[in-house]
């Protein structure tokens, strides 16, 4: 365990050198007090407290942000270890490769937590400044600050993976986006495409809930929303979100990192320094 | 007494290139080994192989009695790679209290570490404003955790000035009296020369000799040369007398002969008696050495 912990402190000290821990914060700081602001109108039509719907639209933010941050502090992990010519030094130290996975995962993660909670911690702040109500939907931003830290552990692992399997760092970038359009961006676009032309067939009824739910990124937009009880406020390809039970939301994101974590060791293992 | 590294018929091959073939080695604790050979002997290779770092396709290779890259073979070796590099956004400090860490050690040790290859200065700089030389000098400390029984040092001695050179030998030295067995390589004979107990040749992946310096010389029963320098006036009368020896254009004959008979050439110059002015023995150099077991096979 200390192993794993000296890996991440080293990891962490370096994504702080390298100004990543205060990109990722101020991004995240910005962009939700935009949305904090802008999302602070039509709060008094739709009867709910007004940190609820910051919550919402906080939610379709995290879903784009938060796995382009993972995947781009993520995708040097194993490729610049091998450019940079450290990995053999490493790997014949006593720490196994899980090890070092595992606590570079520790590092990114402790900083995506530090810029999600600062960043929406300002945004609640924000709202509840102006409503006292929006008190109300504390819990609802607690459910969405560590869901999108798991969210994010996610695309960490996969970035892990495609670092290890492109083993430079050029490529691993290339690969990285390329899955963040894939998954995030595209794959939305496809469902919906499906929708407009099933027009409510068996199409819509029976494989998007199955499409929604093995999709990250998606699963976590269904399990926040359908958890905070928005949907309405959100509208879009968050209305499927009804027909999905929560515990099947929940389960996909609790999941999907230990998938993705499996992912990257069984890449990791297959370099050969 | 058991070996610390043990080697026998290892065999390796990339693709369809065997990178060695069929090479036995044994370094007992306390012992200093070279490894000599032109690039792609197959050096880099074989301590790669050690430390588990890749796979080898037959033989066997047991480090402190345990298979190459096990837990328990990695807890007891250390290894300089040739280049040493490091992150760079991190202080020499930072990268040995990590290193020291991973060996189970107390992080607090590593100014002691970086006093001891002389970095201690630059200990809270970020090493990627380190020179090469200074790298190589945090590669070392890292080798000093935790009394290694195994050190595998690939061209340990590269961009270090001549003075660290020799610092960095005493180092050596010190860890081979406490029992540590090394393994290193190097381009630079005549370090190897002085400071290791044997010598390994490896040529194209294959061991071509292996010996102390001195057994190693006699192997190879390689030519002494002979230059005179005749006193004035009396070139021709030498030249006469050696009818064998080359002129080498300031005025000095240059005579080749086997050990065997240096002996008796030393008497048969020494009775010219005033002919003479001046006389120099030159055993065959490392380099000669070097190059006659590295050859051997028609390279």
């Amino acid at each position: 365990m200390n192993r794993v912990l000296a890996t991440a402190l080293c990891e962490f000290r370096v994504a702080f050198r390298n100004r990543w821990v205060v990109i990722a914060t101020a991004m995240m700081a910005l962009f939700a007090l935009v949305l904090a602001a802008a999302g602070a109108a039509p709060t008094g039509d739709i009867g709910v407290d007004r940190l609820s719907v910051v919550v919402a639209s906080l939610t379709s933010l995290s879903v784009y942000l938060v796995p382009l941050l993972a995947l781009l502090m993520s995708f040097d992990a194993v490729a610049g270890e091998v450019e940079r010519g450290t990995l053999p030094l490493l790997l014949t130290y006593p720490v196994s490769r899980f090890q070092i996975l595992l606590g570079k995962l520790l590092a990114h993660i402790a900083i995506l937590g530090l810029a999600t909670g600062l960043g929406y911690g300002l945004a609640a702040l924000a709202a509840i400044l102006a409503d006292r109500g929006a008190l109300a939907g504390l819990p609802s931003l607690w459910r969405l600050v560590w869901s999108s830290v798991l969210l994010g552990a996610t695309f960490l692992g996969t970035g892990y993976a495609l670092s290890a399997l492109a083993r430079r760092t050029s490529s691993a970038a290339g690969l990285a986006i390329g899955l963040w359009l894939v998954v995030v961006v595209l794959y939305d676009l496809a469902l919906l495409a499906l929708i407009v032309s099933d027009a409510g067939g068996p199409l819509t009824t029976r494989v998007l809930p199955v499409a929604l739910l093995s999709n990250p990124a998606d699963a976590f937009r269904i399990f926040n929303l359908s958890a905070a009880e928005a949907v309405a406020a959100a509208g879009g390809i968050g209305g499927a979100a009804a027909a999905i039970p929560l515990w099947q939301s929940a389960a996909s994101i609790l999941l999907w990192p230990a998938a993705a974590l499996s992912l990257a060791w069984a890449a990791f293992r297959k370099v050969t320094p | 007494m058991t070996s610390t590294l043990q080697i026998s018929r290892l065999t390796k091959r990339f693709d369809t290139v065997e990178a060695l073939g069929d090479v036995s080695l044994a370094l007992e604790q306390g012992k200093r080994v070279a490894l000599l050979g032109h690039n792609g002997a197959g050096k880099s290779t074989m301590m790669k192989i050690v430390l588990g770092l890749i796979p080898f396709d037959s033989g066997s290779v047991s480090v402190c009695g345990a298979a190459p890259g096990s837990a328990e073979a990695r807890a007891q070796v250390a290894y300089l790679p040739e280049n040493a590099s490091f992150h760079p956004a991190l202080t020499g400090e930072e990268q040995i209290r990590y290193y020291l860490a991973l060996r189970g050690q107390d992080p607090k040790l590593a100014m002691g570490l970086l006093e001891k290859v002389g970095l201690a200065h630059a200990a809270r700089r970020r090493i990627g404003g380190y020179s090469k030389g200074m790298r190589q000098r945090v590669g070392l400390a890292q080798t000093l955790i935790g009394r290694p029984r195994l050190l595998v040092l690939d061209e340990p001695t590269s961009g270090l000035d001549p003075v660290s050179r020799r610092d960095f030998y005493d180092l050596l030295d010190g860890l081979a009296a406490a029992g540590t067995a090394i393994l290193l390589s190097s381009h630079v004979l005549t370090e190897v020369e002085a400071r290791t107990d044997r010598i390994v040749i490896l040529s194209g992946g294959r061991l071509v000799a292996e010996g102390t310096l001195a057994a190693l010389r006699g192997q190879a029963a390689l030519p002494v040369v002979v230059l005179i320098t005749p006193a004035a006036g009396e070139e021709a009368a030498i030249a006469q007398a050696f009818p064998e020896a080359v002129c080498t254009g300031d005025g000095r004959l240059r005579l080749s002969c086997e050990q065997a008979r240096k002996l008796p050439l030393l008497s048969q110059i020494a009775a010219l008696g005033a002919q003479v002015a001046d006389l120099d023995v030159i055993p065959p150099s490392l380099e000669d050495i070097y190059s006659h077991f590295s050859r051997r096979d028609g390279q």
